[in-house]
C-alpha cells in the first residue's frame, strides 16, 4: 500500500542563513552551526542531479569528526553532478528559537533546507542519537512516520552499526543500508539519478522499490511482521514482490582503493577529535563475544603500509592537524604495524607531530609499539582493555588475557616510563556474579603493587574504567539477558569498596563506572523490534533529546514511556531487557543479513556458557562463522613486504602555499 | 566569523602555521606549545578586520611569503593583511584604543541619539557582565574616548532592514576591559535602549592612540625599521 504521493516539491530556499544569523548571538557555542570549516564543499544547488543532506545525529563536537560521514561527504561531493551536505543535531536552545521563528533544519555547508535533499542520510554509531533523529526529521519539516510522506520529502536512510537493527526506526526511516557505505551511497545515488532522468516514475513509491531490489538497502514498510500471542515475533515477510527475504550487508574489500578521507574537515569550533584519523583496516576476527562491531565488520581488510604513509602525509598537509590516530578495532593486529608506526615516528621525527595508537591489545608488543609512538616527546595514555575482571568471564566473552600476562604488560609500562595506565572492564557481562566483578579490584591492586616494586617509585596510578554491557545484535550474546539496574550499581559500589579497602593502594587507583540505567535503555533499543518505535516517539513527545549525553538523558522518562506504550502490545521494558531468548525464536534482525550464520552464533553463545574460547581465524584454520562464503568476501592480511614511503623527515621543508579549499 | 571565539581562532591559527610550513618556535617544556602571543582579541560574535597577534620563528622567513603562505592556510574569512618583522617591544604595550563600528537593526537614529547624549553626559556608567572570575560591576563610560551615531542611510552589511542606527566608538585598552557589549549595556542603563534585533558589531581599528584621538596602525613603528631583515 502505497501513499499517492503527487505533491510538488515546494520552491527551494537558496540558504536560510539570513533567518538563521539573527538567533546565533542567542545560542551557546553558534560558531557550531556556521559551517565553512577547511575541507567543507559547497556546490551550486541547480548544477548537481542528486542532492544529500548527510547527518550524524548527535551534536556538532562529536558528530563532525565522525569518519564515516566525512567519507560519505567526500566520495559523494567528488562527483560532478551530485551534492553532499551535513547537519547535525542542534542543541536544545537552538531548536527552541527554530521552532519559534520557523527556521527548519539545515545543513550546515549552505545552509539550505534538510527537506529540499533527494536523501537525507543519517549514521547511527548508537541507538541513543534516536530521539535526536525525530527532532531533526520534525524541524525540517518532514512527517514523522515514513508512511505519511510525500514526493515532496526526501528519502530518509539509516546507516552505521545500528542500521544491522533498525527496526525501533522502522516507522521514520524510508531505507536502512547495512554494512560499508563507500559504494552504497554511490548505488543509491546512480538509482536516484536514473529515476530522476526517467522523470521520477511511480513517484516515492516505485523509487524505494528500485532501492529494495538491489538486496543490500532495507525498506522496512516492504515487510510484515507478525506477532504470536505471548509478543514474539511469528515471522516478518515481504509484502511486494520481487523484495528480497533477507537483506545483505556491503562490504568493500579494497581499502586500498578507497583512501579516505583524503581532505579531512577541519573545523574552527572545537570538537572531541582534533587529529587526522586513518583506519589501517576494517574489520575483526578476535571474536570477542560482546563486540558488535567485531561482527558484524567481517572479514578483517587490511589497508597497505604504502597507503596509510600516504594518506598520513597528504591528510597532515592538508589540515595542519598534528596529531594522527591510526585507528581500527584492534590496531597492533595490523601485519605490519611495527614498521608502520617507527616508519612514521622517523618521518615526523621533531615536527611535534603526535602519533596514538588506541590500545587495546594486552601485551608488551603494545608497550613496544607506544614507545614508538612517543619517540616525538608527547606520550599519550596507555589503554588496556582486559574487558572481564576474571579468568572464567573471560573466557566467556572470548578476551584471552591471563592475569600474569595483564600485569606483567602493565609493569612493563610503568617500567618504560608510564606513570599512568587505565584498565577498562565491563559490568553485566553474561553470567557474572559479584565474585567476578569484585576480581577488578584484586587486579588493580596487584598491578600497582608490581609496579610500585618494579618502578621503586609510588609515583604511579592506574584508572579503572567500567562501562556497561548492553547485548547486541548480529553478536552471540544477543540472546543473553541483561542485568537489571540496581544490581549492575550494587557491583560498581561493592568494587569500589573493594578497590579503597587497601588505602595505601586505593589512593593510586581512580574508578570511573556508568550507571547501570543508560545502558538498559541502549539495551531496549538494540535488541528492539517495531513496537518499540512507539516508545521512542513517546519519550522524544515527552522533551527527550541527547540521549547519549547524561545531562540530558532521563531514566525515568523512558520507563514511563515504556510502560505507558507497551502493554497493549503485551510485552515491557523487561521483556526486551532482561528476559533471556532461546534458539527457535525469531529475532527482529533475522531478515538482515550481516554473513553471520545464526547457527553458529548460537554455537558460540553455548561455548560462552560453557567457557570455550575461539581462536582468531586470522592466525587459525577458519572456524565457519559463515561470513566469507555468504558474502563472498575473504580475508586481506599483509604483509605486503613494502615499506614507508618517502621516509625523509618532513621537518624543515620550507614554507608552501596550502591550494585554496574548493568552495 | 564573528561567531568564533579567541580559542576557535587560535587552533585554526596553530593549524595554518602547520599547514603553511612556518618554521615556529616551541617553547620549553614536557608539552612544548608555539611561541604565538595574541594582542586583546575580539570577543565572541563581534567581526573583525582589525587583529594582532606576534609569533616567534625558529628561523628568519620574508614577511611577504610569510603573510601569503599564512593567508591561503587560513579559513576564506580569515585573512592575514600584513607581516612585519617585530623591532622590539611587546605588540601589547602599543595597542591602546580600539576602533569600533556598531549596527543595531530597527533601532531609529534619533532613539540611539538621545541614548548616546545621556550615556555622554553621564560621568559615570556602571555596567555588570559575567566574567570569567564571576559577576564583575564596572564603569563603562571612562574608557569611551569617542560615541557618534553615524548619519548613513544605507545598511553598511546590507541586511534587510526599515531602520538601521549605526554607532561609533572608540575605547581605550583599560582593565577590565570594556568591551562593545558593555557599552551597548551602557546605553541600557541609562537610556533603556532594548535594541530588538542583536546587533551586528566589527572592530574597525586598534592601535596606538595619538593626542589627538586618532588610532595609528601599531606595526608602523617596526615598518620603519623593516629594512633591518
Amino acid at each position: 500500500m502505497s501513499v499517492p504521493s503527487t505533491t510538488p516539491r515546494p520552491a527551494v530556499e537558496p540558504s536560510i542563513w539570513p533567518r538563521l544569523e539573527p538567533l546565533l548571538p542567542q545560542v551557546t557555542k553558534p560558531i557550531q552551526y556556521v559551517g565553512g570549516e577547511l575541507g567543507a564543499v559547497v556546490k551550486g544547488w541547480d548544477e548537481v542531479v542528486v542532492r544529500w543532506a548527510l547527518m550524524y545525529p548527535d551534536a556538532y563536537e562529536v558528530g563532525l569528526p565522525n569518519q564515516g560521514v566525512q567519507i560519505l561527504y567526500e566520495v559523494l561531493n567528488e562527483l560532478p553532478d551530485v551534492l553532499a551536505e551535513r547537519t547535525y543535531a542542534v542543541w536544545p536552545d537552538l531548536e527552541k528559537l527554530m521552532r519559534a521563528h520557523g527556521v527548519p533544519q539545515f545543513t550546515v555547508d549552505a545552509h539550505r533546507s534538510v527537506r529540499d535533499f533527494d536523501v537525507f542520510g543519517v549514521s547511527f554509531s548508537t541507538e541513543l542519537g534516536y530521539t535526536n533523529l525525530l527532532t531533526a526529521i520534525d524541524l525540517a519539516g518532514i512527517p514523522l512516520l515514513a508512511a505519511d510522506r510525500t514526493d515532496a520529502d526526501p528519502v530518509i536512510v539509516a546507516g552505521g552499526h545500528a542500521a544491522f537493527n533498525p527496526e525501533p526506526i522502522a516507522d521514520f526511516v524510508d531505507a536502512a543500508v547495512l554494512g560499508d557505505g563507500e559504494e552504497a551511497v554511490l548505488e543509491i545515488t546512480a538509482i536516484v539519478r536514473e529515476w530522476k532522468a526517467e522523470g521520477s516514475p511511480g513517484g516515492r513509491d516505485e523509487l524505494l522499490l528500485r532501492l529494495a531490489r538491489t538486496e543490500s538497502v532495507y525498506v522496512p514498510r516492504f515487510y510484515d511482521v507478525d506477532y504470536l500471542p505471548d509478543g514474539r515475533i511469528q515471522r516478518v515477510v515481504p509484502n511486494r514482490a520481487d523484495v528480497p527475504f533477507r537483506v545483505h550487508k556491503r562490504t568493500t574489500m579494497d581499502l586500498d582503493a578507497w583512501p579516505y578521507p583524503k581532505k579531512p574537515l577541519v573545523p574552527l569550533a572545537e570538537t572531541v577529535h582534533e587529529r587526522y584519523a586513518v583506519e589501517i583496516f576494517r574489520g575483526c576476527t578476535r571474536g570477542c563475544r560482546f563486540c558488535q562491531a567485531g561482527m558484524i565488520t567481517r572479514p578483517v581488510r587490511e589497508r597497505s603500509i604504502t597507503t596509510v604513509g600516504q594518506m598520513v602525509q597528504q591528510g597532515l598537509e592538508f589540515s595542519g592537524f598534528h596529531e594522527v590516530g591510526l585507528l581500527s578495532l584492534s590496531s597492533a593486529d595490523h601485519s605490519e604495524i611495527g614498521d608502520m608506526c617507527s616508519g612514521l615516528a622517523e618521518q615526523y621525527a621533531g615536527t611535534n607531530v603526535s602519533l596514538s595508537l588506541p590500545s587495546t591489545r594486552v601485551d608488551a608488543f603494545n608497550i613496544d609499539l607506544a614507545q614508538e609512538l612517543s619517540r616525538n616527546g608527547r606520550r599519550t595514555g596507555l589503554t588496556f582493555a582486559p574487558e572481564g575482571g576474571s579468568e572464567r568471564i573471560r573466557k566467556v566473552i572470548n578476551k584471552m588475557v591471563s592475569k600474569e600476562d595483564l600485569i606483567r604488560t602493565v609493569v612493563t609500562a610503568y617500567t618504560n616510563g608510564w606513570r599512568q595506565v587505565k584498565l577498562y572492564f565491563m559490568c553485566g557481562l553474561p553470567t557474572e556474579t559479584d565474585a567476578d566483578v569484585l576480581e577488578i579490584a584484586d587486579m588493580a591492586h596487584e598491578v600497582i603493587r608490581a609496579g610500585r616494586a618494579a618502578t621503586g617509585s609510588k609515583d604511579i596510578r592506574c584508572t579503572v574504567s567500567i562501562g556497561g554491557f548492553v547485548p547486541k545484535p548480529h553478536t552471540p550474546f544477543q540472546w543473553a539477558s541483561m542485568e537489571r539496574p540496581e544490581v549492575i550499581d550494587h557491583r560498581l559500589r561493592l568494587l569500589k569498596q573493594a578497590i579503597n579497602a587497601d588505602r595505601s593502594l586505593g589512593r593510586a587507583i581512580g574508578f570511573r563506572y556508568h550507571d547501570g540505567e543508560p545502558s538498559l535503555i541502549e539495551g531496549l533499543l538494540s535488541r528492539g523490534d517495531r513496537r518499540v518505535g512507539a516508545v521512542i516517539r513517546r519519550v522524544w513527545e515527552n522533551g527527550g533529546r541527547f540521549d547519549g549525553w547524561s545531562e540530558h538523558f532521563s531514566y525515568q522518562r523512558w520507563v514511563d514511556a515504556a510502560t505507558e506504550v507497551l502493554p497493549a502490545f503485551g510485552v515491557d521494558l523487561d521483556w526486551y531487557t532482561t528476559r533471556q531468548r532461546d534458539e527457535l525464536e525469531v529475532l527482529p534482525w533475522d531478515h538482515l543479513d550481516s554473513g553471520l550464520d545464526k547457527d553458529w552464533l548460537w554455537q558460540d553463545w553455548q561455548d560462552s556458557l560453557s567457557e570455550y574460547e575461539q581462536d582468531d581465524c586470522r592466525w587459525t584454520p577458519c572456524f565457519d562463522c559463515g561470513v566469507c562464503p555468504s558474502m563472498d568476501t575473504e580475508i586481506q592480511i599483509g604483509p605486503t613486504g613494502r615499506k614507508l614511503l618517502p621516509l625523509t623527515p618532513v621537518n624543515g621543508a620550507g614554507l608552501r602555499i596550502p591550494a585554496p579549499t574548493p568552495q | 566569523m564573528r561567531f568564533t571565539s579567541h580559542r576557535d581562532f587560535a587552533r585554526a591559527f596553530e593549524r595554518a602555521l602547520r599547514r603553511a610550513g612556518v618554521p615556529i618556535a616551541f617553547s620549553q617544556g614536557f608539552t612544548p606549545h608555539p611561541k604565538i602571543s595574541y594582542a586583546s582579541a575580539a570577543p565572541t560574535g563581534v567581526a573583525s578586520e582589525a587583529e594582532y597577534l606576534e609569533i616567534g620563528l625558529r628561523e628568519p622567513v620574508d614577511p611577504g611569503q610569510l603573510r601569503a603562505a599564512l593567508d591561503a592556510a587560513l579559513s576564506p574569512g580569515l585573512d592575514v593583511l600584513d607581516a612585519v618583522v617585530a623591532a622590539g617591544g611587546s605588540l601589547a604595550d602599543r595597542i591602546e584604543a580600539s576602533y569600533w563600528r556598531i549596527e543595531l537593526p530597527e533601532v531609529e537614529p534619533a532613539v540611539l541619539e538621545r541614548a548616546v547624549a545621556a550615556f555622554t553626559a553621564a560621568g559615570e556608567v556602571q555596567v555588570e557582565r559575567m566574567t570569567k572570575q564571576g559577576r564583575r560591576t564596572f564603569d563603562a563610560r571612562a574608557a569611551v574616548m569617542k560615541i557618534d551615531v553615524m548619519r548613513s542611510v544605507e545598511t553598511p552589511s546590507g541586511a534587510p532592514g526599515v531602520s538601521c542606527a549605526i554607532l561609533e566608538l572608540v575605547v581605550r585598552q583599560v582593565t577590565p576591559s570594556v568591551r562593545p557589549d558593555d557599552v551597548l549595556s551602557g546605553l541600557r542603563a541609562v537610556a533603556d535602549l532594548e535594541p530588538p534585533v542583536s546587533p551586528r558589531v566589527i572592530r574597525l581599528a586598534q592601535g596606538t592612540l595619538t593626542a589627538q584621538g586618532e588610532i595609528v596602525d601599531p606595526l608602523d613603528a617596526d615598518r620603519d625599521g623593516a629594512a633591518i631583515v
